[in-house]
């Protein structure tokens, strides 16, 4: 009867602990999706069952002498307080096992770094608070921002199922071929993580640092930034697609194409209706973050736009602003094609109880760059 | 060292404390509002310079009092030693952690923002540098012109220190009193000179990150010797009044340890800062 | 203002009365009680911030507070904890106990001391205040990381200039405590025949003196990158947000052993008295205390794994840390062989004091799990570390706190507190605090990112086990509250001497202990 429960709760306890657990009440590393996260996942097993063993063989002993050396069951207490021997193999078993373990850990950290002979390059950019990926060989760069709408975030709306986890537009990567990341950020530092891949690095501004990976099966990633950016750290998540290199082919020509597209656009003539509707989709997804969706802003960190000076008075210097950033905001320039910056500017001067009348052309932002 | 069979003095309900907190405080809150252009800030700060001054003057004339009235017996005077002593260390400390800064922009920040060539693409790693974004060259300061002559002034204004000490504890008050005065005199040169240097300078403490380095470890480090050239004109217009015998003087010795100390940061500003 | 004859130097002490007796006052036992005072305030405003952070972390979406409040309420929790509440409260024990312990007459600077402790009020005056100046309180974390440091508002400046004053406060505290144990020992009582506590004290200043001017030096850079135009955290000018977290945590990794290792000198001293036995090998805790303070400063960088440094540094980092396992390890041998063939029961102090020897050891064993390198990988800025460092902090240093607190109220206040409550105290916060903390391992491994004020839906479940146990937590340390001042008002009469197993000279005096004690040195074989 006895074995039988130890045997049951034993294997409840195993299975919890492999990675096809609940997800709700997950109590491991998740399943990994490249060969390093699965020799992390290994190394943790190990770390974890040798120190289960000592914390049993350790913790038995204290709690045993708890029972059987208590004063109220008459134990009397012994008086030795010094034993070298014993102290010494106390101290030599401990560096065994440090030893062990350090071994099999040299080795992976020799992996991770190895950033040679890849089969590709991403730039991976972190900005405040979305990513932008730039596929250097292939001329195809774009922002990824956090899908979620703020209506789900207030609780104004049912949760989807990767709440905070979804973007709008993912990374994508061949499986089977070694990528090379070269991650850098634009303002503070963040970090650029994906658990199923085992990389966790931080984007730090100025500075260039590298990671690599090689997805072994199609499919899709979610993680999240690691390190605090200031106030939406937590809704910059990082989505990666992982497909057969056909298809990424494909994709990569897709977004060519779209992005050729998006330049066209720039040399049409735009109503201002016209221009005032794109510009409030782009005001949304980019500016209200800071300035929120009324234009009240948070002040002083960030200035109110309705009645604001910038977006009543010259034209000119609110493009500038937007081009070129000031302070904590981002210069656009680099961030929103000619299209969307004419759009947001039309948006914020006919819009968010503003009505100074005028717009400007897309062309007119390009020959400013 | 033997204990006297005096008892060890422990002095009696005293304010300086509270005082020191509230001189530090409106400093605090003063230098915040000044630094975010507060009105009330410069006002509420040099209030604070005010307090701790009289605070200082207060707390060590009373310390200096006490030991004048000989309430310090062997066991006190060992622990000022240790105190000045363990105090010296962490001044080493504060230090170390700009030299730590040093060294390491230097040798690998620099280096690493030269490799992000994809950034950065026409940065090359020097040093001094002002980094990649400065748009105009400067001229960095030299070793062996002024620098040079005030490593001489201050190991001088060491061995001077020094003779007065031996004088006195011999009781030549005279070598004393001249040693002392040579010595202040020595380190006022130093500061004059480094003032100088400042004024004409070919670059500033927003100078990127050699600009930055300098002026921080050079600046904290002028600000020692400017407390140690005070110090040492206390200790002088105690000598004056007669203060201090031939085997009684810590106070003497506590000013002039903490001298060698600003002498030997230094040298090491001579060697990291100016020479390599 | 004391007065200064030049006859007689023995009446100057006094008894000073009134307000005078606190804000003047020279007397290490005093000053230890405005201490620990201080930081059970501290502790009780900064566990607020914690319950307003589990409120918004109770459910998936924002309910309480948008972002930047969180990040603030994040930030300001861990600084009052670390700078307000555990650091203050173990000068408390310093100051009562060590001159007690060694037979000193009071701290070699009594002045200094008092010094010491009413500089904490202009620190806590700014923190607090920070938080009603515009831009609110700081929110980029209690490790302020440039470039987010560089851009924040006024707060910062006050921060920073709030752990200066506490730097001070702290360094001319160390030095005070280092030749007052160095200078003042009662004839006879060698340096190894000093009680642990007072060891596990001197071997923590000395860390203070060394690590809080490295801090100093890395809070001036940055008002200097703010206000003054330099570069050391600016890529730009040539300088590297990085070279911060280096400065940073060449202060912060001996200062977590700031906080702890006073707190193995208290489990030290409680577990021989009540299992009646003498501590067990007390050379090899001297050495394993000294060995872990001197591994403290090569270890700074693991916490930086993730910033991408080269592979001989990681392998350096890991290996060191690793290491630091040795001799932490020694000491729990230590007191479970102390434990072994005892005599023990297991009043309050007690039983806090076995709590923590079982729980800290989960988060010595998570920090092993980190150090290896591969695996922080996965597990560096989730919850996996705030798992980790809440079980050395809280159930380390914290319950080592509590247990000091109980095993000392009756020399203090000459009454025995009440010992139903107390271990109604401790078996609260024991569950709770593992109800609260034990999940986030789980969800630190399943993905969950720290200092984030809402989460996906697969870390709803655990988060909200974590929410409740945390109110609970919360809850029971009014009950401290109370048990404490009860035992100040009164309670049965406490003996020079009312723990069976406790030797040392701090239980040769009357309790509570007298004003002035050891005017003239004991006799101490």
């Amino acid at each position: 009867m006895n074995k039988r429960i130890i045997l049951s709760l034993g294997s409840v306890l195993l299975s919890l602990f492999t990675a096809s657990a609940n997800a709700e009440y997950a109590l491991n590393l998740r399943a990994p999706a490249t060969e390093i996260a699965s020799q992390i996942y290994d190394l943790h097993m190990l770390i974890v069952w040798v120190c289960l063993g000592i914390f049993v063989v350790v913790f038995s002993l204290m709690f045993y002498s708890i029972y059987k050396h208590r004063k109220s069951v008459g134990h009397a207490a012994a008086q030795f307080h010094e034993n070298h021997i014993l102290e010494i193999i106390w101290t030599i078993i401990p560096v065994i096992i440090l030893v062990s373990m350090a071994y099999p850990a040299t080795k992976t950290i020799f992996a991770m770094k190895d950033t040679t002979a890849a089969d590709m390059s991403v730039k991976i950019t972190g900005h405040q608070w979305k990513w932008e990926y730039d596929y250097m060989d292939s001329g195809v760069r774009f922002i990824s921002t956090l899908a979620t709408t703020q209506d789900q975030i207030q609780n104004k709306d049912d949760k989807s199922e990767h709440y905070l986890l979804e973007v709008d537009n993912p990374m994508v990567v061949p499986v089977g071929k070694k990528v090379r990341l070269v991650i850098t950020a634009k303002d503070v530092i963040h970090a650029w993580w994906v658990p199923e891949f085992g990389v966790k690095q931080d984007a730090i501004p100025g500075f260039i640092k590298e990671a690599w990976i090689r997805v072994e099966k199609p499919g899709v990633y979610r993680g999240q930034c690691a390190e605090l950016c200031g106030k939406d750290h937590g809704f910059m998540p990082i989505v990666v697609e992982a497909m057969e290199e056909d298809k990424y082919k494909a994709w990569i020509a897709s977004q060519q194409e779209a992005a050729k597209a998006a330049n066209a656009g720039a040399d049409k003539e735009w109503t201002k209706d016209d221009l005032v509707a794109a510009g409030k989709g782009v005001y949304e997804k980019n500016c209200a973050v800071c300035h929120q969706a009324s234009g009240a802003g948070m002040p002083p960190a960030f200035p109110a736009l309705t009645g604001s000076p910038v977006a009543t008075g010259p034209i000119e210097g609110h493009l500038a602003i937007i081009m070129n950033g000031k302070n904590m905001m981002p210069a656009w320039k680099a961030l929103l094609n000619d299209t969307d910056i004419a759009a947001v500017i039309a948006y914020e001067r006919n819009a968010l109880g503003n009505s100074a009348g005028d717009i400007i052309q897309p062309s007119a932002v390009k020959a400013a760059r | 060292m033997s204990q006297d069979t005096k008892n060890y003095y422990l002095p009696g309900a005293s304010l300086w404390p509270l005082i020191a907190s509230i001189a530090l405080f409106l400093m605090a809150s003063g230098f915040s509002m000044y630094l975010n252009k507060i009105a009330p800030g410069k006002y509420v700060l040099i209030a604070g310079f005010v307090v701790l001054a009289y605070l200082l003057y207060s707390w060590f004339g009373e310390v200096i009092k006490e030991s004048v009235s000989k309430f310090y017996n062997k066991q006190v005077d060992k622990s000022f030693r240790w105190g000045m002593g363990w105090f010296i260390f962490s001044e080493v400390m504060f230090f170390f952690g700009f030299f730590g800064a040093l060294f390491y922009t230097r040798n690998v920040s620099v280096p690493w923002i030269a490799d992000a060539q994809l950034l950065w693409p026409n940065f090359v790693a020097t040093w001094p540098t002002a980094g990649p974004a400065a748009t105009e060259a400067f001229t960095p300061m030299g070793a062996w012109g002024l620098p040079a002559i005030n490593t001489l002034i201050l190991l001088a204004s060491g061995a001077t220190l020094t003779w007065a000490h031996w004088g006195l504890m011999k009781d030549k008050r005279q070598q004393l009193t001249i040693g002392l005065i040579l010595t202040i005199a020595l380190g006022v040169t130093f500061l004059f000179l480094q003032a100088h240097e400042y004024a004409e300078a070919g670059f500033t403490i927003k100078t990127g990150i050699y600009g930055a380095t300098f002026y921080m470890l050079t600046g904290f480090h002028g600000l020692h010797v400017t407390m140690g050239a005070i110090m040492l004109t206390i200790i002088l217009f105690r000598v004056l009044k007669g203060h201090f015998d031939s085997h009684n003087h810590f106070g003497f010795e506590a000013v002039a340890w903490y001298w060698h100390f600003v002498d030997v940061v230094w040298l090491f500003l001579f060697i990291f800062v100016y020479w390599l | 203002m004391s007065t200064t004859t030049a006859a007689h130097h023995d009446d100057h002490h006094g008894h000073p009365t009134g307000i005078m007796r606190w804000i003047g006052s020279t007397n290490h036992k005093d000053i230890g009680t405005m201490y620990l005072w201080f930081s059970f305030v501290m502790f009780l405003f900064a566990g607020a911030m914690a319950m307003g952070i589990r409120a918004e972390l109770f459910q998936p979406g924002l309910q309480f507070v948008e972002p930047e409040q969180f990040n603030r309420l994040t930030t300001l929790h861990g600084l009052i904890m670390i700078f307000g509440a555990i650091m203050p409260a173990f000068v408390g024990f310093a100051n009562w106990q060590v001159p007690l312990m060694i037979g000193a007459p009071d701290m070699a600077f009594p002045r200094l001391n008092n010094m010491s402790f009413w500089l904490l009020i202009p620190a806590a005056i700014l923190l607090v205040t920070s938080i009603f100046v515009p831009g609110g309180a700081v929110a980029g974390g209690w490790t302020m990381y440039p470039p987010l440091s560089v851009h924040a508002g006024m707060s910062m400046d006050m921060s920073i200039l709030a752990l200066h004053i506490l730097g001070v406060s702290s360094i001319v505290g160390s030095i005070n405590i280092i030749t007052t144990i160095f200078n003042m020992r009662a004839p006879g009582m060698t340096l190894m025949k000093m009680p642990l506590f007072v060891w596990t004290w001197l071997i923590t200043a000395y860390l203070l003196i060394a690590a809080m001017p490295v801090l100093a030096g890395a809070l001036t850079m940055l008002i200097t990158d703010r206000h003054f135009g330099t570069s050391f955290f600016n890529a730009a000018g040539g300088g590297d947000p990085v070279l911060f977290q280096h400065v940073f945590w060449f202060f912060g990794h001996p200062e977590v052993y700031i906080m702890i290792l006073p707190a193995f000198g208290i489990i030290s001293t409680i577990i021989p008295t009540f299992a009646r036995k003498p501590l067990f090998g007390y050379a090899s805790m001297v050495y394993a205390t000294a060995a872990i303070a001197a591994l403290s400063f090569i270890v700074w960088a693991h916490h930086m794994f993730t910033t991408g440094m080269p592979v001989a540094g990681q392998l350096f980092f890991m290996y060191s840390t690793m290491l630091i396992s040795i001799p932490t390890g020694v000491k729990v041998f230590n007191w479970v062989a102390t434990m072994w063939k005892g005599s023990m029961t297991f009043e309050t102090p007690m039983l806090f004091s076995v709590a923590v020897v079982f729980l800290f050891t989960i988060g010595g064993f998570s920090g092993l799990v980190l150090a290896i390198l591969p695996v922080d990988i996965q597990l560096q800025d989730t919850y996996y570390v705030v798992a980790h460092f809440h079980y050395v902090l809280f159930s380390g240093a914290a319950m080592a706190i509590m247990g000091g607190v109980y095993y000392w109220l009756p020399k203090w206040t000459g009454h025995m507190y009440d010992e139903t409550l107390g271990k109604w105290h401790f078996w609260l916060t024991t569950i709770a605090f593992n109800v609260t903390f034990f999940p986030m391992h789980f969800t630190g491994l399943a993905g969950m990112p720290r200092r984030i004020p809402d989460y996906s839906l697969q870390f709803a479940e655990f988060n909200m086990i974590s929410s409740l146990g945390a109110f609970a937590l919360g809850l029971s340390q009014l009950l401290f509250l109370y048990v404490v001042i009860k035992c100040i008002r009164g309670g049965a009469k406490a003996n020079a001497n009312p723990w069976e197993g406790a030797h040392g000279l701090e239980w040769t005096v009357p309790s509570p202990a007298p004003f002035h004690t050891f005017e003239t040195p004991p006799a101490f074989k």
